[in-house]
């Protein structure tokens, strides 16, 4: 059976002052139904580029889809018309953004906003579209959610407008949610609850899950799969069991010692990664990682690297041997 | 709500305060004496005796602070704005005559600006640096640049000379002839209404964009949305608030443009009746259409800041 989403050769590229940049290079990966993929890097790695390309809610310009392939329900979505494409998103393809304090609309009531996407795809009445709205909002547990309806999101806490947010994303049932870092704008307390809802919600629905962090635990505790991200390509991917035990790339291995663990050996330290994020525009020939890597080699400063099978479908872009690296000790 | 309008319309008190203060002391400073002016006209052989039986008659031989007191307090008391110096007719009368075609005027204006500047401003930025952009904008400058009275004038002069037509000046009253009087305020109108769309047209436009970025409309596209309903419902909306504002402040420019089209079309309104008052520096009417005028200018305000609760919902009156 043919996966749900599958994304080849991705690439976008913006537009700068200083000259075309690739945000996304030749990014690769696939989800399958029901499965939730993580997708974790730094700021500026590209996730958040690789969600919006997907939805082509690139702003072009500045952006630009240049190559690739998006594969979703057997149709290549970058080749749809505008009016296609508008009929996938919102109704398949559903997203979460990061801001829930700004990614509602404040002169409009909650309810219009979250019944929209029904009356737009399903052609529901305001009426039928409103009172799905109020079943959405108790489906996310939003409290007294009949009489909120009508309450503007000023009126709702950061968590609330959030699971707004996800109770508009279900409104048409997609067969895949893209959240884009849909926790990092809350209280810590709250994080975890829209997660496990988010969770609880997509697998509830059948629904794919894409999720957008740069939070490791996180991933460790929602995803099925993670990808990593570093300077627009994907370093290593495999599933959320052999990232986190056998990480296998150097940066990830990077990550993995940046978060604190219970298990972890008292008085241990988190050893954060040397050095910035590289400038997209002044990419180094060879790997994009190598000013920072502890394991480098000549060769990674010469060639780039590109993702190879290091067994049970898990993948890394990296010439050096995992067992010969030097570097950070992986968690074992 | 009401406690609201209530209070803002107490407020009304101490700005028509000074406004009359400041109104009723300049005017009795424009050089040029009222007393010259009739002795002057009706060649009455000016001798100090009749100057100040004149003025006694008058009542311009108090000093002024006794005539301010004098004038307020029969506007306060009798609602009576006093008679003109000249041609002892209630000014209040006048007034009131005249304010509906001032106001149909002004109200045409204004449609047309918005009607002009609201969806030149939106289109051009939904498309920003293509060529409709660039002719809204250029329009936009245009208008700013060329004053609405020489605009007047030239509509009123070339027509003439080149096909010999010019607009009306004979005044068609709207319950006479209501189509004939609109398609005779149509011009002033147009043109009042192009020159004051220049600036909220960029000021929409201005708005469009920064609304265009923020969050809650890239939301919108990821619902599916054509760009007919992100714009329209998402965006339009929000940024339409401080163009409603703009539309306040430009509430004086477009009473002072309705004065200079009444005198260039010979439109009978206030505007034309205040010009000719000034040039015979008949006190009471300046004056009593300077306060009628502070009063509207208020209350357009105030509508303003009322329509803010109907576009805004964090907008809440107390």
């Amino acid at each position: 059976m043919s996966k749900l989403l599958e994304v080849t050769g991705l690439t976008t590229r913006f537009r700068t002052e200083r000259g075309a940049v690739m945000a996304v290079d030749d990014v690769s990966f696939d989800v399958d139904a029901g499965e939730t993929l993580a997708i974790v890097g730094e700021s500026g790695s590209g996730k958040s580029v690789t969600a919006l390309s997907l939805m082509r809610l690139i702003p072009n310009p500045p952006g630009e889809i240049t190559a690739g392939t998006v594969m979703f329900e057997g149709r290549d979505l970058l080749k749809l018309s505008d009016a296609e494409m508008q009929a996938v998103r919102g109704d398949r393809i559903a997203m979460i953004f990061q801001e829930p304090m700004t990614s509602l609309n404040p002169s409009l009531t909650v309810g219009l906003q979250v019944g929209e996407p029904v009356q737009l795809h399903r052609g529901a009445t305001w009426k039928a579209a409103l009172e799905k709205a109020g079943e959405l909002l108790m489906r996310v547990r939003i409290p007294d959610a009949k009489a909120r309806v009508d309450a503007y999101p000023h009126q709702f806490s950061g968590g609330m407008r959030q699971r707004a947010m996800i109770a508009m994303a279900l409104a048409c049932q997609p067969k895949l949610i893209i959240a884009d870092e849909p926790t990092t704008a809350l209280d810590v307390t709250v994080q975890s609850q829209i997660l496990s809802l988010l969770k609880e919600l997509t697998r509830e629905t059948g629904a794919a899950l894409i999720l957008i962090t740069h939070d490791l635990g996180v991933v460790a505790r929602y995803a099925d799969r993670v990808s990593v991200m570093y300077a627009g390509r994907v370093v290593e991917t495999g599933t959320a069991r052999d990232i986190y035990k056998r990480p296998q790339h150097p940066y990830t291995r990077g990550l993995m010692a940046c978060v604190p663990r219970l298990d972890g050996a008292l008085g241990s330290r988190l050893v954060p990664i040397e050095g910035q994020p590289p400038d997209l525009s002044r990419l180094p020939p060879g790997c994009a990682f190598a000013p920072r890597c502890v394991d480098v080699t000549d060769k990674c400063l010469l060639s780039r690297p590109v993702l190879e099978d290091v067994g049970g479908g898990h993948h890394k872009a990296c010439f050096v041997p995992a067992n010969a690296a030097a570097g950070v000790p992986a968690h074992a | 709500m009401r406690a609201y309008v209530i209070r803002r319309l107490l407020a009304l008190i101490p700005t028509l305060f000074f406004a009359s203060v400041i109104v009723f002391v300049t005017v009795r400073m424009i050089p040029g004496d009222i007393i010259d002016m009739m002795i002057a006209q009706n060649d009455i052989s000016a001798n100090a005796a009749s100057r100040t039986q004149l003025e006694a008659a008058l009542g311009l031989d108090q000093p002024m602070h006794i005539q301010y007191v004098r004038w307020i307090g029969k506007i306060l008391f009798q609602g009576d704005f006093g008679s003109s110096l000249w041609q002892e007719q209630s000014v209040i009368e006048e007034i009131l005559s005249r304010l509906p075609t001032t106001f149909q005027l002004g109200f045409m204006a204004l449609c047309v600006a918005l009607v002009v500047a609201v969806p030149v401003g939106v289109w051009s930025a939904i498309r920003q640096d293509t060529w409709g952009d660039y002719v809204g904008r250029s329009f936009s400058i245009l208008m700013l640049a060329v004053p609405s009275f020489w605009l007047g004038t030239i509509v009123m002069v070339f027509p003439a000379i080149w096909w010999g037509w010019s607009p009306e000046v004979r005044f068609i009253s709207f319950w006479q002839d209501p189509v004939g009087n609109m398609l005779q305020l149509a011009i002033p109108a147009v043109i009042l209404g192009t020159s004051l769309s220049a600036i909220t047209m960029r000021m929409t436009r201005t708005m469009m964009l920064e609304v265009l970025r923020q969050d809650y409309v890239r939301t919108a596209w990821a619902k599916g949305m054509n760009e007919r309903t992100v714009v329209v419902r998402h965006a339009l909306r929000n940024a339409l608030i401080p163009v409603v504002t703009l539309i306040g402040l430009q509430a004086p420019i477009l009473i002072g443009g309705t004065v200079i089209m009444e005198q260039i079309f010979v439109i009978p309104g206030m505007g034309l009746m205040l010009l000719e008052a000034v040039s015979r520096r008949d006190y009471p009417i300046i004056t009593g259409v300077f306060l009628i005028v502070g009063v509207a200018v208020v209350l357009i305000n105030l509508l303003v800041d009322l329509s803010y609760g109907l576009l805004d919902p964090k907008v809440r009156y107390r």
